[in-house]
């Protein structure tokens, strides 16, 4: 019996649920920063939203989660409020950090999403300390890591995937091949066959699959998990998938790609996928569907309510958090 | 009290903090079954075992994010950086993630981590092996930047390194590891971000930093023979910086000289020399003389780097220009 077998109708529909929650999301800020009415740019992750589902679905609380630059879900399914993410984008004191981090980066220690890096890819290597710390505790907990191909290019990508084949550590890699790094197609930056097979370099198993069938990334990750609980190592999960939007939402869809390229994509979109699935089985109706939909809509409507009403940070927030406190008999005259 | 080096010294720190918290531990290049090129931390895997000393990949970036990702998680790593040069392939993790942890997690989470790196200049060892990167990292927010000059503030001050909840990055000059000196048994710690006067005097201030320090002492030691009394000030921190202590010497002496190996320009000394300069100007009775390393790469051999390093006569020299000269 698979791990998708497992899911009931309840998980299936609260899986559906969240992929809709995060579309409804990003179009949203989406609007709201063409409007004028964001600080940060939005980095949509549609078309990529069955890889988060399908990869933080039934994690633990304790399991960490390193979300990439465009893995918005995973902060959502980790149970990041909507209101915090949208308070973010508008730079106000309810954001993370008190408005100081960017909802992109930001991290939430109760939830097990750990601080992200805008310089992509750099935060593989804390992702590894983090499930090195949990084999050193002897706790079965797993870390989640989401970067891009882009990323992969990176030097840390290479330190970070040796690092955790050698001492075979609980973390499961999930790179979001979107075809594009920045404005750069995969065909000009890579010259590999795939990205999958590079984790044979490192001593653990690399597995390639569509990253825009949520049952596909959820068996595969779930099967990752459980080799990372019991022991035996990392997973380097290369999901395909496609970014619908341009790099953010300051670059247009179409900038240096087809339109008939997104089109074609369009067409493999995962929420109208996993939508058309439900249905075929009789775990959806009609009224359902539209129901949920409307919660959607409704969640980020009241977050952007929020979001708009919350104060700005107080200018004297910049001094706060510096420095953790510390006791005077370790380390005294921190200036201001 | 024992008379012991300043290698043993770390090691001792970090062995008793090893043996105090269990959440303590080491990771870096050869410093498992090797201890380190130095030696620094020979003899641990044997009481700690692999779990607790971790031999690394040459991967400076991910010896340092782990270091990041363990402390979140709640350890309290001490990474080695074999050499401190080699900071330039770990800058990310220290800049741009260790440092902003706690400011980006809104105060929630920190990382309290080590990192400990020898600097430094010696003839052995070339342009890249040799640098002092202080003021590299001195003007990153969130990070804590030591330098012990003998062997007892390398344990004290190692020990407050690693239970701070801060990152530190801790600077061991790798000519002082065979530096002996009184070293207190058992529980010692020195707070981080307190100077010492290391020679009290009347005439001059010296402000130095590792190795330097005792090229000051032996500076104002010859001096001292000629007459002009000489202070000298161990900086031990760039971050957190003891500038109380500082304008209290140079309010008293009217008279200050900066020493570090580091080049002149650009360097730590210029910081202090612009603290003075704000709060003390009216005291000044000299212009502020500043000695340290030339604007050039430090040289291979043992020629081109005694000629590179500043020398107590170097120091002296400045402080007899800065007795000769006043304020116009």
């Amino acid at each position: 019996m698979s791990y998708t077998d497992r899911l009931s109708n309840k998980d299936l529909v609260q899986m559906y649920r969240w992929l809709v929650l995060i579309r409804a999301f990003e179009d949203r800020v989406g609007e709201l920063w063409r409007e004028g009415s964001l600080q940060e740019s939005p980095h949509g992750s549609q078309g990529q939203e069955a890889i988060a589902v399908g990869a933080c679905y039934g994690l633990r609380p304790e399991d960490q989660v390193l979300p990439s630059l465009r893995t918005r879900g995973a902060f959502l399914v980790k149970g990041v409020p909507v209101r915090v993410q949208m308070a973010g984008m508008y730079a106000k004191a309810t954001g993370a950090a008190r408005g100081k981090a960017t909802a992109h980066h930001m991290g939430d220690p109760l939830r097990g999403v750990l601080l992200g890096s805008a310089i992509v890819g750099a935060s593989i290597t804390v992702a590894v300390g983090a499930a090195l710390a949990f084999k050193l505790q002897r706790k079965d907990h797993v870390v989640v890591d989401f970067f891009g191909d882009g990323a992969a290019q990176r030097g840390d990508f290479h330190e970070g995937l040796n690092f955790a084949g050698i001492f075979r550590l609980p973390v499961i890699f999930i790179l979001e091949n979107n075809g594009f790094a920045e404005m750069t197609p995969v065909s000009k930056h890579f010259a590999g066959p795939d990205f999958a097979c590079r984790a044979q370099g490192y001593g653990f198993p690399g597995v390639r699959l569509d990253g825009n069938d949520i049952f596909a990334v959820y068996e595969a990750v779930q099967a990752a998990v459980a080799r990372a609980r019991a022991g035996e190592g990392p997973t380097l999960l290369e999901c395909v998938t496609y970014r619908l939007r341009g790099h953010s939402e300051s670059h247009p869809p179409t900038e240096l790609r087809e339109q008939a390229e997104i089109d074609q994509w369009r067409a493999k979109d995962p929420i109208p996928r996993m939508r058309a699935h439900l249905l075929g089985r009789g775990i959806l109706r009609d009224d359902l569907l539209r129901g949920i939909e409307a919660e959607a809509n409704q969640e980020v409507e009241d977050a952007m309510k929020f979001a708009a009403d919350s104060p700005s940070p107080d200018p004297g927030e910049i001094h706060r958090d510096v420095y953790a406190p510390e006791p005077p008999d370790l380390v005294v005259g921190r200036q201001a | 009290m024992s008379e012991i080096t300043y290698r043993e010294a770390i090691r001792e720190a970090l062995r008793e903090e090893m043996r105090r918290d269990e959440r303590v531990f080491i990771l870096g290049e050869d410093v498992a079954d090797a201890g380190g090129v130095f030696k620094v931390t020979l003899g641990l895997l044997a009481e700690f075992g692999p779990a607790r000393v971790i031999d690394t990949p040459l991967s400076e970036s991910a010896i340092v994010g782990a270091a990041v990702g363990a402390s979140l998680m709640g350890m309290r790593p001490v990474a080695e950086i074999m050499f401190a040069d080699f900071t330039t392939v770990a800058m990310d993790g220290l800049v741009n993630h260790a440092a902003k942890v706690h400011y980006l997690y809104g105060g929630e989470l920190s990382a309290p981590l080590v990192v400990r790196m020898a600097y430094g200049a010696g003839p052995k060892w070339g342009a890249q092996h040799t640098q002092s990167v202080e003021s590299w990292l001195a003007n990153v927010p969130g990070l804590t930047i030591v330098m012990p000059s003998t062997p007892a503030d390398a344990k004290g001050l190692l020990k407050a390194a690693i239970r701070t909840p801060n990152p530190v990055v801790f600077l061991e000059h790798k000519q002082l590891y065979g530096k002996k000196g009184e070293v207190p048994e058992g529980e010692y710690i020195v707070p981080i971000g307190r100077a010492e006067v290391k020679r009290s005097g009347d005439d001059v201030t010296i402000v130095a930093s590792g190795m330097m320090v005792d090229r000051a002492l032996d500076a104002a030691a010859g001096l001292a023979q000629e007459g002009p009394s000489t202070e000298v000030i161990d900086l031990r921190s760039v971050q957190p910086l003891d500038t109380e202590t500082i304008l209290a010497s140079v309010e008293k002496t009217g008279r200050l000289v900066i020493v570090h190996e580091a080049p002149v320009h650009g360097g730590f000394g210029g910081e202090i020399a612009a603290v003075v300069a704000n709060q003390a100007l009216g005291f000044l009775d000299a212009p502020i003389q500043r000695v340290g390393g030339p604007w050039a790469p430090i040289p291979f051999g043992p020629v081109l780097t005694d000629a590179y390093v500043p020398k107590a006569a170097d120091i002296v020299q400045a402080v007899r220009s800065t007795l000769g000269a006043t304020v116009a």
